[in-house]
Formats: structure tokens, C-alpha cells, sequence
């Protein structure tokens, strides 16, 4: 069909205009998608900048090697071990389940483990290393490098663990560590970022615990690429953490083995001070618990055996036990009087066998009663009734106060766990308390550390060795720090009259050294190392009339539950004490027989800085004493001790 | 079958057509081409496979075929055009019954060397086809109901088989396409505004059909648009390619952080990032500066364009050129939109910058086609 000129213009021109029309439209559309670019490149590209980079950098923790620990002489008390585990990478590995199945032939796995592997692997991205098994042994990483050909993307992998050495030696004074749990994240205060790295152990008890910030130093942080499936693609920077500090512990590694040794299966503690620079040097809990058990995890049964056991291993005795100070409480007593001049030179009491105060009578232990007795024949022959007389003389008030200027009743600072304050009871305490008044057989009962009294064996060591030197010795128990020493803590002088301690040694010689003595049998004949002490024998519950009347029990007739506390303090050598050592044995029965004798061992053990001369012991005990230090070096544990193979 | 009334001899004969060609138009071609390269080389990590090689080989063809087809007088293909029209329908029917079912949807069939995807093929020949109808058309004809009706029927036939394979981005830029070239013929406004209409009474039927037994579109089309009007919504699920895209814009900058610095590509961030969003790496990679610049060669490939179909006498080749330029132009305006948060995500490519092998053969054809028009115009 052959167009006219006159329609062809006419077209031509429409459509001209109708293009001016969509191209000027078209061209304000690409005007508005280049201000729109404007709008996101130039005016908001500040905010898209930071965007991205937050979707390519991770930022990833080092975790930091934690701080080892010593004791005194440089013994490793806690390392960290590597501890060996194989994992797997599914993008490597290929053909996963066979991989497993040619593992499996190789070390040793559980169905169970193969089966957690499978389904581990199935949720997680290609390229993260799945664990398999962990704390493997050395054959079995050194059989999986072998077979590496035959095991693609399978790989032994390295990482720290802590150890204790000394193993079960130190559980109560260094605690353990373990993976932080759900409860610590909680209970700490804005957590460091490092405690949620799966696996990381903090300390849960002890020095661990209570030095954690000091130990566990600073972590590290790389800055890592990550694409759009978190695969690292390069690392872009790092910082490295500091590693935690290495602590010092003034404990001897040595002593402390043969304390535990000694102490072995009764339910008893021991704490010996240095008496110049407060230095714990040893401080044993019995029985104990093998704290490698603790860093992995403990199995039900093995806990249920611990927590079951009626002598309580997990129990740190020697701060967090509270006993009854019984004899070993006469010197505050004796003291407050001294101080108060209520006590002459040649005073004497006649002791009867009781004393009757405020209408109650109070019996001494020995019922037919120790005749006149002065100061130093009371705390030699620990007769009652001298001190119920200076108890209603003086009056609690300055008693109390004696006791706390002698460390009894006021928290020390040792960073052990669960560190008890004990009681050194006023009126006031007994008022805001009970909301009962004060009576005078409360202050009778405390006069002999009964009743309310309440310390536990590290302040009985403390007061030990502020008797011994009248310096206001503390316990330090971190000898240094990152190789700083700390200051020692000798204390100052307590200000008390010299002649009243004199007399207070000298009673305290008596003890052990005199023949009527309580403590006799377990004196020091070698004149360089001679203790002085003070036994105490401590009730758990109250005689009744009716069994006074009956004939005193005998303690061995009573279940161990209800026998008495033997308590013994002491220190040497006399002339110039260096230790000061306290001991108790829960219901061990008296203090003589169950708990100096004890203290005598430790004491010598302590001063001869190994195992004593016999020539130290009087004769007669030297052959049970030669057959004890057999047995006890065969009790010791080695040096080279790996908390593993103790299950 | 049809002959131009215009003095043909005027035209350039043999091989001296070469230097009538729009050369500004084929070497913006070659240019927007080049930095798909660039774009390609660069996403794969700085190699040429497996995108920039491959492409650069599809150019070479597909450059070679359109001067081809450029030397070839326009008639020629005006008389195909029909016949053009009804092959590329009967390949929409045939990927409905025989085609190969890809990413959710039927598209393409395989011939072996290369995938064919015939609805590609038919933004082409549905607006050559409709050149045609208005060129034969008388003028005053124009806007009679009769003569509109059958353009729309031709128009929606191909939309409805592309709609239901499922491809609504195809199908969207096909009534586009077929209705902006019988806006260019000269069809009355009142039939514009009364399709408009009509489209936003749909719009609002499609939402309301929504969880009912006759829902219209799927599912993930409905999500596609709740992600569009708000992304934060689920940045890491269905928004998660908007929010992204708009990431390695953003962070582009001015001058953008340098060729293969760009870590939302390179750290696979951005979804489909060699095809659909390859804009979004150009951006980051080449900033604000660089956007702007391949911007400015597509609205001059449009200009040209435009340019070269006002100065053409003939009907049937200026509406060809208009259609063309129309259709590349929905083609990158509707990819950017969705790169830039404007619209939602819908598979369209980049044209000539996406790796694509029939998108890219198919628009060079198209160019083919505007060149031949424009060699052959009546002088």
C-alpha cells in the first residue's frame, strides 16, 4: 500500500513528538536513578562503609596462657599441659562417614561419640573443624599423624589444659580450675568476651579463684576477613594478649606433702606460720580430693563419693573448719588478765574439781580437781577452774578483745576460698544475736574456748605465732608475683607487756617440756628445736547431769560424730620460734594424744626442712617413730606425679 | 511482500554501508560491553574464567552479527517481521510443553550449543511486529478501537505465555515495551489513562486475592514485594539481596574503593553478583563516579537513539528504533531500580554488563536491526 506524502508527515510528526515525550521521560528517569546513586554513594556512604566492614571483619580472641603456679622453693604446683584432641573439617574429609568408619579402626571410639560426630557435622558449615574426641592420649594424636594420608581432613589439634602436679597436696589451698559455666557468667559482672570461648577455665576455688584477674592475664584479639559463610579468609591484624601472671606460693611443696601425709585419712587440719615473715608454709586440709579430677569434669560417681564421704574432703578445714578452741583459748584468757593486772606474781586458786558461779556449777575435766594451782601450773596441768575464776574476775569484754588483738574472731586475708571469721563473742554480739543478755557462765564457758567461741585452725596458727613473737603476724600466702616479691608480714609489735608473754611462753614450755605437763609425750628432746604448746580438747556437745552422775563416757565408747576435737597450738624452737603450727583432729578425743603428737612431727619436719634426726624424739618413741617415716615417705607422693593417672 | 515509497537508490549500497553505520551507537555498544568485562573479570577474583572469557567471546559474535544484520536492507526484515513474530510464539508454546525447567521456572531450550530463551527473542520481534502493524496501519486509523484491540491481543498473547512460565519481569517488560511503541504510533491518551486505570484496580485485586484459594501470583512474588517496600524486615532471609546491594553501593563512596577492592563482591555478600547485581559491584568497586559513568553511556546509547529514529522518514524503522531503544532502556532501568532499593527484585540483567549469553545475542540482533534502519533510511 503506498503511502501520501501528506500521511507520512503527518505520522512523521507524531511520532517525533511522541518520542521527544518518552525519550524526555526516559532521560528524567536516568536523572533520577543518578540521584538516587547520589543519594546512597555520596550522602549515606559513611553509614553503607561501616556496614560492610562490620560484614567483613570478625574480630577473634587469643585466648591467654594462664599464670603457672610455684611454691616456695620453685616446685610447679599448676601448669598448663597441652592436652591433644582430633577434629574434623567435612569440606577435607570428603566422604565423612567412611573417613570415621577407617578412624574409628585406628583409636578408640565409642558408637555414641561416632554417632554426636555424624550429626555435629551435618548442622555446622563445611569448613569448621568438628571435635571427635577430646583429651586423647600421645599413641593415639602420634597413630592418627601416621595414617594422616589415609584420614584427609582429619587433625590432631593442640590446646592447653591445666595440671596439677602435686595433685591432691594442694586441692584445698589452690582450688581447680574448669570451663566457665552458665552460674559464673551470671555471677561475674560484666564478663570478659575470653569467657565465652568455648572450653576457657577460670578458676572455681582457691588461689584459683580468688587470684583469677591476676592469673588469667589479658586476651589477645585478631582482626580476621570473613566472607558471607564466616570462612576466614585472611587475618588483617593482631594484638597479643598478656599472658597471666606466675604466682608464688610460700608454701613448701615438701612439707605440705608430708603434712597431708601425716594428717593422712583422719578429718583433720594442719597450718604452720613463719613466725618472722607470716609465711604459710604449709596448710593441709584431710582427707583430700584430687583436684585434676575437677578441670575436665567431674563424673557423677566420683563427686557423689566426695560429697558422701562423712569426713567432708571437699572442705578446706584449715580456714573455712570452726571449732571450739577448748584449752587452747586459756592463754587470751590468761593474757586478758595479765594485761588487766589482775593476776599477781604469786596468786594461786584452789580448784576443787568445779566451780560453782551464779548458782550453775562448772566442772573441771578433772572431777577430783588439781588442789592450788598458780598460772603456770593451770595452763601445764590446763586445770579449769583457775580460769572460770579469772573469767568471772574480767569479765568477756577484755577476753574478747585479747582474742581479736590475737587474730581469733577477725577475717584474715588469704585468698583461699570460703575463708570463715570465726567468733570471739561480746555482749553485744550476744544481744544483736540471740537478742538475749550476757550471763556470767556464757563468759565461764568462753574462759576455757567453749560456748560461743568459735576459730578455725589458721587463726589458732595465727594466734600461735603472735604468742611466740608479739608481733601482729599475719598469714601471707603469695610469696611473689610475676617473680615480684610481696611484703613479707612479720607485723608490728602488738604492744603487750614483755613479761606477761614471758610467762605465757614459759607456761606454754611447761606444757610440753615438764614432766606433769599435757603434753610431755610429745616434747623435743633436741635442745635446738624444743616446742612450747598448749593442747585443748574441745566438747561437741553437753555432758548432761545425768551422765555426770553416770560416770564420764569414755570418748573412744562415743560415734565418731559426738567424740570430742583434740586441738593442739605450738611453737619452736622456743628460744627463737620460727614456726608457729596449729592442729586439729575432728573428734580425734583428747588433744595430748590425738592431735600433739601430730604437731610434734609436723614441727620438726618443719625445723630440719626434711625428715628429722630420732635423736630429736625422746627414746622411747623413736623405733614407732622410724616405722612411721617408712610408711609416710611411701605415702608421699613423687615429684613427677601426672594428675591423669590418679582416677 | 512491502517496499519503501522512499528513492532507496539514495542508500548506500555494498560494503560502504560499514561507514554509514551509527558508529557512536556501536562503539557505546562496545564501551558498555567493555566494562561488563572489567565488571566480570573482577568478581571472579581477577580471572577470565569462567565469566569474562566466555562473555568477551558471546560479544565478538554477537558484534559480528549485528553489523551482519545491519548490512542487510531494512525492508528485508520488515517483510520478516511477522513471520519472526509467530516462530518466536510458537517457541513460547514450545517451552511450555518441552522446556527445561531452571531455577523454578521454564525459560530456555536447549539447541545444544546454547540455550535459546525464546522470551528473550520476543521483546524483539514482538516490537518489530508491532512496527510493522502501525507502518502498514494508516495514520487516521490509528486510535480506532478495532485497530487498537489487535495490537493488545498481540501484545498479551506472548506477555500470558511468558507470565506463566513463570517470568513476571519478562512479562512486565513486554507490555511495557508493546505498550510505550503504541504510545509512539500515535494511540489516543484516553486508551492510556484507561489501562492505567485499570492496572492499579489489578494491583489492588492481586493483593486482595492474597492467601485466598485464587491467588494470582506465587508466594515468593508476594514476599518479594513485602521485602521491597521494607527490607529491615528480614535482612538476613528474602531482604537480605536488598540490603546487601545497598551495602556495596553505599560503601562505594565518591570514587568507590578500587578495581577488585571490593569486599562485598569478592567475600560473596552480594547475591548473583556476576549477573543480576553486577551493577552493585561496579558501584562499590568504581564508586559514584564510576555509576555515573556507565549511566551516561546507556542514556547516550538512548539518545542516539532517538536521535537517529527522529531523522528516519521511514514509519516502520523509526518505531523499530524507538521500540529497541524503549526496551534497553526498561531493560538497565529496571535492573538499577532493584540494585538501588527502588523496585523490587525482579530477574531482570544488566544489559550488555550481566553475564548472559542469549541476552546479550538477542540485544545485539536488536542493535542489528536499529543499524540496518539507520543505514538504510530514506536520504
Amino acid at each position: 500500500m503506498k503511502k501520501t506524502r501528506a500521511e507520512t508527515d503527518f505520522s512523521h510528526r507524531r511520532i517525533s513528538r511522541r518520542a521527544a515525550l518518552l525519550g524526555g521521560a526516559q532521560l528524567l528517569f536516568i536523572g533520577g536513578l543518578a540521584a538516587r546513586m547520589r543519594f546512597l554513594q555520596v550522602d549515606q556512604a559513611d553509614q553503607f562503609r561501616l556496614l560492610a566492614e562490620e560484614n567483613r571483619i570478625n574480630v577473634r580472641l587469643i585466648p591467654p596462657s594462664r599464670g603457672e603456679v610455684f611454691d616456695r622453693n620453685g616446685v610447679r604446683l599448676a601448669e598448663n599441659a597441652p592436652s591433644y584432641r582430633i577434629v574434623i573439617v567435612r569440606e577435607d574429609a570428603g566422604d565423612t562417614d567412611a573417613i570415621l568408619e577407617r578412624l574409628s579402626k585406628i583409636v578408640a571410639l565409642d558408637p555414641e561419640t561416632l554417632e554426636r560426630t555424624k550429626q555435629e557435622l551435618k548442622r555446622s558449615p563445611s569448613f569448621l573443624p568438628v571435635t571427635i574426641a577430646e583429651d586423647v592420649s600421645w599413641d593415639d594424636i602420634s597413630r592418627v599423624s601416621v595414617n594422616a594420608p589415609a584420614l584427609p581432613g582429619v587433625t590432631p589439634e593442640v590446646g592447653l589444659s591445666r595440671i596439677y602436679p602435686q595433685g591432691s597436696d594442694f586441692a584445698h589451698v589452690l582450688g581447680y580450675v574448669g570451663p566457665v559455666s552458665d552460674y559464673d557468667l551470671d555471677r561475674i559482672e560484666d564478663p570478659e568476651p575470653v569467657l565465652r570461648i568455648p572450653r576457657f577455665q577460670i578458676g572455681k576455688v582457691g588461689v584459683e579463684t580468688k587470684l583469677e584477674p591476676l592469673l588469667r592475664g589479658k586476651a589477645g584479639a585478631k582482626r580476621v576477613e570473613v566472607n558471607a559463610a564466616g570462612r576466614v579468609m585472611r587475618e588483617l591484624d593482631r594484638v597479643e594478649g598478656t599472658p597471666g601472671s606466675d604466682l608464688q606460693l610460700t608454701i613448701d611443696a615438701n612439707l605440705q606433702g608430708y603434712v597431708q601425709a601425716r594428717l593422712s585419712e583422719e578429718s583433720a587440719s594442719a597450718v604452720v606460720i613463719d613466725c618472722d615473715t607470716g609465711d604459710v608454709v604449709a596448710c593441709s586440709s584431710a582427707p583430700t580430693y584430687d583436684p585434676n579430677l575437677f578441670v575436665r569434669g567431674i563424673s557423677v560417681k566420683d563427686y557423689n563419693t566426695l560429697t558422701g564421704n562423712k569426713y567432708r574432703p571437699l572442705a578446706s578445714k584449715t580456714v573455712q573448719g570452726l571449732y571450739p578452741p577448748g584449752s587452747t583459748f586459756k592463754m587470751m584468757t590468761a593474757m586478758a588478765a595479765l594485761e588487766a593486772g589482775l593476776i599477781g606474781p604469786d596468786d594461786t586458786v584452789y580448784c576443787p574439781g568445779h566451780l560453782t558461779v551464779s548458782g550453775r556449777r562448772f566442772h573441771c575435766w578433772k572431777r577430783a580437781g588439781h588442789g592450788w594451782v598458780d598460772l603456770q601450773t593451770s595452763l601445764k596441768r590446763s586445770c579449769d577452774v583457775y580460769y572460770y575464776d579469772l573469767a568471772v574476775k574480767i569479765g568477756i569484754e577484755k577476753i574478747s578483745a585479747m582474742a581479736k588483738r590475737f587474730g581469733l574472731g577477725i577475717k584474715h586475708d588469704v585468698p583461699m576460698s570460703a575463708v570463715a571469721q570465726g567468733l570471739a563473742p561480746t555482749m553485744d554480739w550476744k544481744a544483736s544475736t540471740y537478742g538475749q543478755n550476757w550471763r556470767v557462765g556464757d563468759t565461764v564457758n568462753v574462759s576455757i574456748g567453749q560456748g560461743f567461741m568459735l576459730a578455725s585452725p589458721m587463726q589458732l596458727a595465727i594466734m600461735s605465732a603472735r604468742l611466740a613473737t608479739g608481733r601482729a603476724v599475719e598469714p601471707r600466702l603469695i610469696k611473689s608475683v610475676d617473680g615480684v616479691e610481696t611484703p613479707e608480714r612479720g607485723g608490728e609489735n602488738m604492744g603487750l607487756n614483755e613479761n606477761n608473754l614471758r610467762k605465757m611462753r614459759r607456761a606454754m614450755t611447761a606444757v610440753v617440756n615438764d614432766r606433769r605437763g599435757t603434753a610431755y609425750g610429745s616434747r623435743i628432746i633436741d635442745d635446738a628445736m624444743r616446742m612450747a604448746g598448749k593442747t585443748g580438747t574441745s566438747q561437741v556437745r553437753n555432758i548432761t547431769a545425768a551422765e555426770r552422775r553416770a560416770g564420764v563416757i569414755r570418748n573412744e565408747d562415743l560415734p565418731w560424730e559426738r567424740r570430742d576435737h583434740a586441738l593442739f597450738v605450738n611453737f619452736a624452737p622456743i628460744e627463737s620460734p620460727k614456726y608457729a603450727v596449729a592442729v586439729v583432729v575432728e573428734h580425734g578425743g583428747g588433744g595430748s594424744k590425738a592431735a600433739a603428737p601430730i604437731a610434734r612431727d609436723i614441727t620438726l619436719q618443719a625445723l630440719a626442712g626434711g625428715p628429722p634426726s630420732l635423736e630429736a624424739y625422746p627414746s622411747k618413741d623413736r623405733e614407732n617413730i622410724e616405722a612411721q617415716q617408712e610408711k609416710l615417705r611411701a605415702m608421699q607422693p613423687q615429684a613427677a606425679f601426672s594428675g591423669r593417672d590418679q582416677a | 511482500m512491502s517496499y519503501l515509497e522512499y528513492a532507496v537508490k539514495s542508500a548506500p549500497s555494498g560494503l560502504r554501508k560499514i561507514f554509514y553505520l551509527n558508529w557512536p551507537v556501536a562503539l557505546l555498544l562496545a564501551s558498555v560491553s567493555g566494562a561488563g568485562f572489567l565488571m566480570l573479570y573482577s568478581v571472579a577474583g581477577g580471572s577470565f574464567s569462567p565469566w569474562a572469557e566466555p562473555q568477551m567471546k558471546r560479544f565478538a559474535l554477537g558484534f559480528t552479527l549485528m553489523i551482519c544484520v545491519a548490512m542487510v536492507p531494512i525492508w528485508f526484515w520488515r517483510s520478516l517481521s511477522g513471520l519472526a513474530y509467530l516462530g518466536t510464539l510458537a517457541l513460547l508454546v514450545a517451552v511450555e510443553l518441552f522446556g527445561t525447567v531452571g531455577m523454578g521456572a521454564q525459560r530456555w531450550i536447549d539447541l545444544g550449543f546454547m540455550r535459546l530463551q525464546p522470551s528473550e527473542l520476543m521483546k524483539i520481534t514482538l516490537v518489530m511486529f508491532l512496527a510493522a502493524y502501525y507502518d502498514w496501519l494508516p495514520a487516521k486509523r490509528t486510535s480506532h478501537p478495532f485497530w487498537v484491540l489487535l495490537p493488545v491481543l498481540i501484545i498479551l498473547v506472548p506477555t500470558f505465555l511468558v507470565l506463566r512460565q513463570p517470568d513476571l519481569g519478562t512479562s512486565i517488560l513486554l507490555l511495557a515495551a508493546g505498550g510505550g511503541l503504541m504510545f509512539l504510533a500515535g494511540v489516543h491518551w484516553a486508551y492510556f489513562a484507561a489501562v492505567l486505570a485499570g492496572a492499579i484496580g489489578l494491583i489492588t485485586t492481586v493483593f486482595q486475592s492474597r492467601g485466598t484459594p485464587w491467588q494470582l501470583i506465587k508466594d515468593y512474588q508476594f514476599r518479594r514485594i513485602d521485602t521491597f517496600l521494607d527490607p529491615s524486615t528480614d535482612p538476613l532471609g528474602a531482604g537480605y539481596h536488598i540490603t546487601q546491594s545497598k551495602i556495596a553501593l553505599g560503601s562505594g563512596g565518591w570514587t568507590g574503593r578500587g578495581f577488585m577492592q571490593g569486599t562485598q563482591s569478592r567475600l560473596n555478600f552480594l547475591p548473583e553478583k556476576h549477573t543480576d547485581f553486577i551493577f552493585t559491584t561496579l558501584a562499590e568497586e568504581f564508586g559514584f563516579l564510576g555509576g555515573v559513568w556507565l549511566l551516561g553511556l546507556y542514556a547516550l546509547i538512548i539518545m542516539f537513539c532517538i536521535w537517529s529514529a527522529l531523522m528516519n522518514k521511514d514509519r516502520f524503522s523509526s518505531l523499530l528504533t524507538l521500540g529497541i531503544a524503549l526496551n534497553f532502556f526498561l531493560f538497565f532501568a529496571v535492573n538499577m531500580s532493584m540494585v538501588m532499593g527502588l523496585a523490587p527484585v525482579v530477574g531482570v540483567p544488566l544489559p550488555l554488563v550481566s553475564y548472559g549469553g542469549s541476552a546479550m545475542l538477542v540485544l545485539l540482533l536488536a542493535f542489528g536491526l536499529m543499524q540496518s534502519a539507520h543505514v538504510h533510511r530514506p536520504r
